[in-house]
C-alpha cells in the first residue's frame, strides 16, 4: 500500500517534467505575448522590447525555461504579470470555488445519474431506458458553454429563479474563513450567505454536470446489465432476499465498480471542464481566472495553475484507485 | 402425498426474430418427503430449465411463458405471486447451483452472504446470525468457521466454496433442495466429497434433493428415483436399481452404454448414442428420440408416444421398448457385467429400421429386479 502511494508518486516527476515542457513551447508559440495585452494596439516597438526584456522574454528559450525549472524546485510558481502577486496566492484564493463548483457538479451527476443508469437498465429496452439512453447522448454532444448560456438566459434572466453570475450576493457581508462560501456560511453560523452561495451554485453546477451525469448514465446502465446476468444475482434471487436487498448488496454493489473509476476520472476532468462554465457565470474560480490569462498571456500563472492542476488531477486518480481496494476485495494494491 | 408434484410442465421461450424454443415440453415427476430424486439427461434436454421453473427464477414476461403445474404441497409455486415466491425460495425451496465461484458474490464476505439469508427468513441478526452461520459452515465440513465468515469467496478453493453455498441453501431448513450439476464444476476428489455432504444432510435433515446430474455415476450413488428427460420430456422413471438392471427405453439404454467402463477389454471403443441433441422431432410428431434411437419403427413418427405404465414407480415413453434382460448395461448397480453386452442400441451398428423388427416387440409387465 505504502510502497504503491510512493511509486505512483514519483511517477509524478516524468509526468510532471514532461508536461512542463509541452506547456513551455505551447506559450511561446502563441502570437502576441503578455507585451500586447499589457500596451494593446498603441505601443511601439521600443516599449514592446523593453516590457519583454523586463519580464526576461528576451532571452533564449532555453535560459527561461532554465529559470522556470530552478523556482519550481523550490517551489517557487513566480508572479503573475497582469495581477502582480504571487501566483500560489492567486490560486488560493480561485481553487475553493472551482472545488465547490466541481463537487456540486459532480453530486449532481451521481445523484441522477446512478439512479436513472439503473432504472433503464432493468427497464431496459422500454421507455425510461430509450429516454435515458437518448439523453445521455444529447448531455454528452451539447457543448457545454452551450447549455451554461441557455441555463442562464431561460432560469436567471428569464424566470430569475437563480442568479446569473458571481459566488455570492454582493449585498450580503460574508465573513471569510476558507474562501469555500457554503463552507464559510455553516462555519460561521451566517446561514443566509451559505444558502445564497449554494443558489450561486445551482445553474453552473447543472451545467457543468452534463457531461459527467451523461457519462455515468451510460456507465452505469451497462455495468448494471452486465451484473444482472451473473449467477450471483441468480443465487441472491434463489434466497429469497427483497428487491432492496438484491438490489443494494448484489446488484450496486458490484454495477459500481467501473462507475466509481469513471468518477475519479471525470473529477479531474471537471476542473479543466469548470473553464467554460465559470467563465459564462462570472465565477470566480481557477476557471475564469485562466481564461483571463490566456487572453493576458500571463506566462507564470498558466504554467503554475496547470501544473498544480496537473498534480492535483494525479492525486485524485490515486485516491481513486486507494478506494477501489475498499469496494474491491480481489484487488489489492501492491 | 408427494412433497412436489410437477404436471405437465412447459417453458417455451419466444425470441423476436428467433425459432420459438420449447426447452421443457410437458414434464411430470414428483418428489416425496426426503426423497432423492434425479433429473438425468444431455445438455439441453430442459432440466436446469425445469429446476429455474419451479424456483421461479426464470426471467418474467419478455417471451418466457410457463405453463403446468408445480405443487409444493399443494401451493402451485408458478402461480403464486412475485412477494410470496421470495417468501418461498430459500425457506421452503433452495437451490444448489452449478459454478460455486461465480455464483457467489464476489465483494461480499462469505458470512454476510449467509446471515442474510439466515435474517430475511429466519429473522436472525447480530450474533446470533453470525453464530448460526459459523455452525452452519461447520456443519458442512468448512474448518475454522469464524475466520472463513470474514473472508471473500476468491480466498476460499473450489469445494469450500461449493460447500459455502451448500449452506446458503440449507440455513433455513428447506423442506426441498435442487441441486443443478453441484459437482460439475469440481475436481474428481471433491465431487465425493460434496456428494458424500449432500447425501448425509439430506439423511440427517430430512430434505428432499432433487439432483440434476448428466452423470449416471451421481445418479448411482445418491438418487432413489430417477427421472430420465429427453428433448424437455420425461422419457423414464424409475426406482434406481430398476433403471440401471434394466433400462427400458432406448434413450437410457444409450445413456448407460456410453459409460467407460474399467472392465472393457482394451481397445474397445466407447458407444456414444449417435447424432446429436438437435437432432430432434418436435414430440408433437412422433417421439422425439426417433431420429437417432436403433429400434425405431414405424409406430414412432406420427404421434407422440404415450407414457408407459408398467409397474407402480415404473415408466416409459416408447412404443418399441428394449425387453428386460436384452441390455445389460446397467450393470454399475449390480456389478460388473459382461463386456460384451453393452448398450445394444448404440453399438448397434445395423440401420434403425432393421433392428427394430429383429427385437420382440411384446414389452413385458413385471419387473424382473
Amino acid at each position: 500500500m505504502f510502497r504503491f502511494i510512493v511509486r505512483r508518486l514519483l511517477q509524478l516527476i516524468p509526468a510532471l517534467f514532461g508536461l512542463s515542457i509541452l506547456l513551455f513551447i505551447w506559450l511561446h508559440k502563441l502570437p502576441g505575448g503578455p507585451e500586447s495585452a499589457i500596451l494593446g494596439e498603441r505601443g511601439t516597438p521600443e516599449m514592446r522590447a523593453a516590457i519583454r526584456e523586463n519580464l526576461g522574454l528576451d532571452e533564449p528559450i532555453l535560459v527561461q525555461y532554465g529559470r522556470f525549472m530552478k523556482r519550481m524546485i523550490q517551489l517557487d510558481l513566480g508572479t503573475s504579470i497582469a495581477t502582480k502577486r504571487e501566483v500560489t496566492t492567486e490560486f488560493l484564493e480561485r481553487f475553493p470555488g472551482t472545488v465547490e463548483l466541481a463537487l456540486t457538479a459532480m453530486i449532481i451527476a451521481i445523484a441522477l445519474g446512478i439512479p436513472l443508469g439503473y432504472l433503464a437498465a432493468r427497464r431496459r429496452g422500454r421507455f425510461l431506458d430509450h429516454v435515458s439512453v437518448a439523453g445521455s447522448l444529447v448531455g454528452v454532444c451539447v457543448p457545454v458553454f452551450f447549455l451554461a448560456y441557455v441555463l442562464k438566459a431561460i432560469f436567471a434572466e428569464n424566470l430569475h429563479l437563480f442568479p446569473s453570475s458571481g459566488r455570492q450576493d454582493p449585498t450580503i457581508d460574508a465573513t471569510r474563513v476558507t474562501n469555500f462560501f457554503v463552507l464559510d456560511g455553516l462555519l460561521t453560523r451566517e446561514w443566509d450567505a451559505a444558502a445564497d452561495a449554494l443558489w450561486h451554485l445551482v445553474l453552473p453546477g447543472l451545467a457543468l454536470a452534463s457531461i459527467p451525469l451523461a457519462i455515468i448514465v451510460r456507465i452505469t446502465r451497462a455495468s448494471v446489465l452486465e451484473v444482472l446476468g451473473e449467477d450471483y444475482i441468480r443465487t441472491a434471487e434463489a434466497k429469497g432476499l427483497t428487491e432492496r436487498m438484491v438490489r443494494n448488496r448484489h446488484v450496486l454493489r458490484n454495477a459500481m465498480l467501473p462507475v466509481s473509476t469513471t468518477i475519479g476520472l471525470l473529477t479531474g476532468s471537471l476542473l479543466s471542464g469548470a473553464v467554460l462554465t465559470e467563465t459564462v457565470f462570472a465565477f470566480s474560480g481557477i476557471g475564469a481566472f485562466i481564461a483571463d490569462s490566456i487572453n493576458q498571456r500571463d506566462y507564470p500563472v498558466l504554467m503554475g495553475f496547470i501544473m498544480i492542476i496537473a498534480v492535483i488531477f494525479v492525486l485524485v486518480n490515486l485516491i481513486v484507485d486507494l478506494s477501489y481496494s475498499l469496494i474491491d476485495p480481489r484487488v489489492r494494491v501492491r | 402425498m408427494a412433497l412436489l408434484e410437477v404436471e405437465e410442465l412447459s417453458v417455451t421461450f419466444r425470441q423476436r426474430g428467433k425459432r420459438t424454443v420449447r426447452a421443457v415440453d410437458g414434464v411430470s415427476f414428483s418428489v416425496d418427503a426426503g426423497e432423492v430424486v434425479g433429473l438425468v439427461g444431455e445438455s439441453g434436454c430442459g432440466k436446469s430449465v425445469t429446476s429455474l421453473a419451479i424456483m421461479g427464477l426464470l426471467p418474467r414476461g419478455a417471451g418466457v411463458t410457463v405453463e403446468g403445474r408445480a405443487d409444493l404441497d399443494g401451493t402451485n409455486l408458478l402461480r403464486v405471486d412475485r412477494r410470496t415466491m421470495r417468501d418461498i425460495r430459500g425457506r421452503d425451496v433452495a437451490m444448489i447451483f452449478q459454478d460455486p465461484l461465480s455464483s457467489l458474490n464476489p465483494v461480499v464476505p462469505i458470512g454476510r452472504q449467509v446471515t442474510e439469508v439466515l435474517a430475511r427468513h429466519r429473522g436472525l441478526t447480530g450474533d446470533a446470525a453470525r453464530r448460526e452461520a459459523a455452525e452452519l459452515l461447520d456443519r458442512v465440513g468448512i474448518p475454522d468457521p469464524t475466520r472463513r465468515l470474514r473472508e471473500y469467496p476468491h480466498q476460499l478453493s473450489g469445494g469450500m466454496r461449493q460447500r459455502a453455498l451448500i449452506a446458503i441453501a440449507v440455513a433455513c431448513r428447506p423442506r426441498l433442495l435442487i441441486a443443478d450439476e453441484p459437482t460439475t464444476a469440481l475436481d474428481v476428489t471433491i465431487q465425493a466429497q460434496i456428494l458424500e455432504l449432500l447425501k448425509d444432510l439430506v439423511r440427517d435433515s430430512g430434505t428432499a434433493l432433487i439432483m440434476i446430474t448428466h452423470d449416471l455415476g451421481v445418479v448411482a450413488g445418491m438418487c432413489d428415483t430417477v427421472n430420465v428427460l429427453y428433448a424437455g420430456r420425461v422419457v423414464e422413471t424409475a426406482r434406481r436399481r430398476p433403471l440401471f438392471a434394466e433400462p427400458r427405453h432406448p434413450y437410457t439404454v444409450g445413456l448407460l452404454g456410453s459409460i467407460p467402463r474399467l472392465d472393457s477389454s482394451r481397445g474397445e471403443r466407447l458407444s456414444p448414442i449417435p447424432g446429436s441433441v438437435r437432432d430432434v422431432l418436435p414430440w408433437a410428431d412422433g417421439c422425439a428420440f426417433a431420429p437417432r434411437c436403433s429400434r425405431r419403427t414405424a409406430a414412432c413418427v406420427g404421434e407422440p408416444p404415450a407414457l408407459v405404465l408398467t409397474h407402480t414407480e415404473r415408466t416409459y415413453r416408447c412404443v418399441n421398448p428394449v425387453a428386460p434382460g436384452e441390455a445389460r448395461p446397467g450393470a454399475a448397480a449390480q456389478g460388473p457385467a459382461p463386456a460384451t453386452t453393452t448398450a445394444g442400441a448404440a453399438t448397434d451398428g445395423s440401420p434403425a429400421g432393421e433392428a427394430a423388427t429383429t427385437v420382440p416387440p411384446a414389452p413385458r409387465e413385471e419387473e424382473s429386479a
